[in-house]
């Protein structure tokens, strides 16, 4: 049996281009079932606006299922909303209770500019990760898999670094902007890996300061663990910061080398 | 898309970056997480002198002491003995010196890069949530640093002027201890401001503490679940050690007897 939510009041961020002057509309919707997720209802809102002859609320969405990172979204002052460990996409109505007002606002970052209401830019990520997220793979024949022996908790940790989607919520709930759980996971998920020590320490200085150039910096809160749709450790942090710290020596005996 | 962000130099490709570095602690310190480092450093410092000024006056409870026939006050010995650190390796003082020159460039430090990771913060956000924010985890003293710093360095300064420099205290003799404490701690508004100045100290440590482990990359599963604990530890010793001196110069615990043989004149004495 599927309930339904009725009366519910969206007090939402409207904005016209990024430089133009922003405020929150508010907007009722009659009723909703609670097994609608939160992009759905949003959607419904959209369709009332349209049939209204109003302008669409634009917001920032893709897979639906919590593995692409578009969905973005601060929800009654939190990122991705109140349920823990999930994106917004993943969030549904039943969280929520008939006569609620749900705030709903862009995230907020010199770095993210508001591209259009809830749509904002976070291309600095992506500058972040092309500083230093990638391996140099050598061409040829296919290797065989398994082929390189890895530690069961080496690959673990590893893997729970790499669960980042990039969405930016570490960047929207930290009190400073910063983007250090995004970059830690990054430089975490392919340090701890074989495969990556080639570039390990060039990564390390390369993305930290890329990171450097766009966002704040990291106050320890532990905001951006709580918000992260993957639950990604501030741990990540630490062995960002440690790897930081040898690149500084070790980049630079190599380059006194050539 | 209309709008997209204006493209800011890959400074990254670390080696490729050339050979024209800045000298490596410059280097280091212009990044926030070399700040960091610097902020967790210098707070190492700054803990280890806290603790040990709290286990330093823990000796006006020992009262006087016997000192070649004469009554002392033991608190007051172990002030001449800070001078004579050292001596005679090197002059008198010389040694006392030294470390305050570290504590003092390590406060600076730590000031500077406070101010400049404040001022980084705040262009990373220059409009903020324009609704409530809900902070999950952020605790009252990781958001409240920067303040409980600023009220720990007014304190700071203060507490030089009443009990080192002596120009706030009303019954101010150079070296005699035990004397100075209880003319400051006596005024009861002082005592609250050093109660008060000394939690604020806490709630920095509590943060500070716990913080420099991720700042310093010390990061170990199998020890992380203590950090919190040394954290709250550290931030309790040192304020129920520090708040204890004006709640008991107030009970009367610790009352200056000025029949008690000042350490001057021990010295003269023993000079004869």
């Amino acid at each position: 049996m599927s309930e339904k939510l009725t009366y519910i009041t969206l007090k939402i961020w409207r904005q016209g281009g990024p430089d133009q002057a922003g405020q929150f509309e508010h907007h009722v919707i009659d009723e909703i079932s609670e097994e609608a997720s939160f992009l759905e209802m949003l959607d419904i809102l959209n369709e009332q606006l349209i049939e209204a002859g109003k302008e669409a609320v634009v917001f920032d969405h893709d897979c639906r299922e919590g593995i692409c990172g578009t969905c973005s979204l601060m929800i009654d002052g939190r990122a991705h909303g109140p349920e823990k460990g999930t994106a917004t996409c993943q969030l549904h109505m039943r969280k929520f209770r008939s006569g609620d007002t749900i705030t709903i606002e862009p995230w907020r970052a010199s770095a993210f500019p508001i591209i259009k209401d809830l749509m904002v830019d976070r291309s600095p990520l992506d500058r972040i990760v092309e500083a230093g997220g990638y391996i140099s793979a050598e061409t040829g024949g296919a290797p065989d898999a398994n082929l390189i022996p890895i530690p069961k908790p080496v690959a673990d940790a590893a893997m729970d670094a790499a669960e980042c989607i990039g969405c930016g919520a570490c960047v929207a709930a930290c009190p400073n902007g910063a983007a250090n759980l995004f970059t830690g996971a990054k430089v975490t998920h392919l340090n701890l890996l074989p495969q990556g020590q080639a570039e390990r320490y060039q990564r390390a200085e390369a993305m930290v300061e890329t990171m450097d150039e766009y966002f704040g910096s990291c106050t320890n809160h532990g905001e951006c663990e709580a918000a992260c749709p993957k639950s990604i450790s501030i741990d990540v942090i630490a062995v960002m910061n440690a790897d930081y710290f040898k690149a500084k020596f070790k980049n630079r005996k190599k380059l006194s080398r050539t | 898309m209309s709008q997209t962000l204006r493209r800011g130099p890959v400074s990254g490709t670390a080696v490729g970056r050339g050979a024209k570095r800045k000298p490596f602690l410059l280097d280091f310190y212009s990044t926030a997480v070399g700040k960091k480092y610097v902020m967790a450093i210098t707070g190492i410092i700054g803990i280890g002198f806290v603790v040990s000024h709290m286990i330093g006056n823990l000796k006006v409870y020992i009262g006087t002491v016997t000192e070649g026939g004469q009554e002392v006050y033991d608190i007051d010995i172990y002030g001449e003995f800070l001078r004579d650190i050292l001596v005679p390796i090197l002059p008198r003082t010389v040694f006392l010196w030294i470390l305050r020159g570290v504590l003092i460039g390590a406060v600076l430090l730590h000031i500077h890069a406070a101010y400049g990771l404040t001022v980084m913060n705040r262009k990373a956000r220059p409009v903020k949530y324009q609704s409530a924010r809900d902070y999950e985890v952020a605790n009252f003293a990781s958001r409240t640093m920067r303040w409980t710093g600023i009220i720990v360095v007014l304190f700071i300064l203060w507490h030089l002027a009443d009990l080192t420099w002596g120009f706030a205290n009303p019954d101010f003799v150079r070296g005699e201890v035990y004397r100075n404490l209880d003319a400051s701690l006596s005024r009861i508004p002082v005592a609250i401001l050093y109660i008060v100045a000394n939690i604020a100290l806490g709630i920095h440590l509590f943060h500070g503490t716990w913080s420099l482990f991720q700042s310093m990359g010390w990061n170990n599963p199998k020890f992380n679940q203590w950090r919190k604990a040394l954290a709250a530890g550290v931030a309790t010793i040192v304020v129920v050690g520090n708040v204890s001196f004006p709640i008991m110069t107030l009970a009367g615990v610790i009352e200056f007897d000025p029949d008690v043989t000042s350490v001057h004149e021990l010295h003269e004495e023993a000079s004869e």
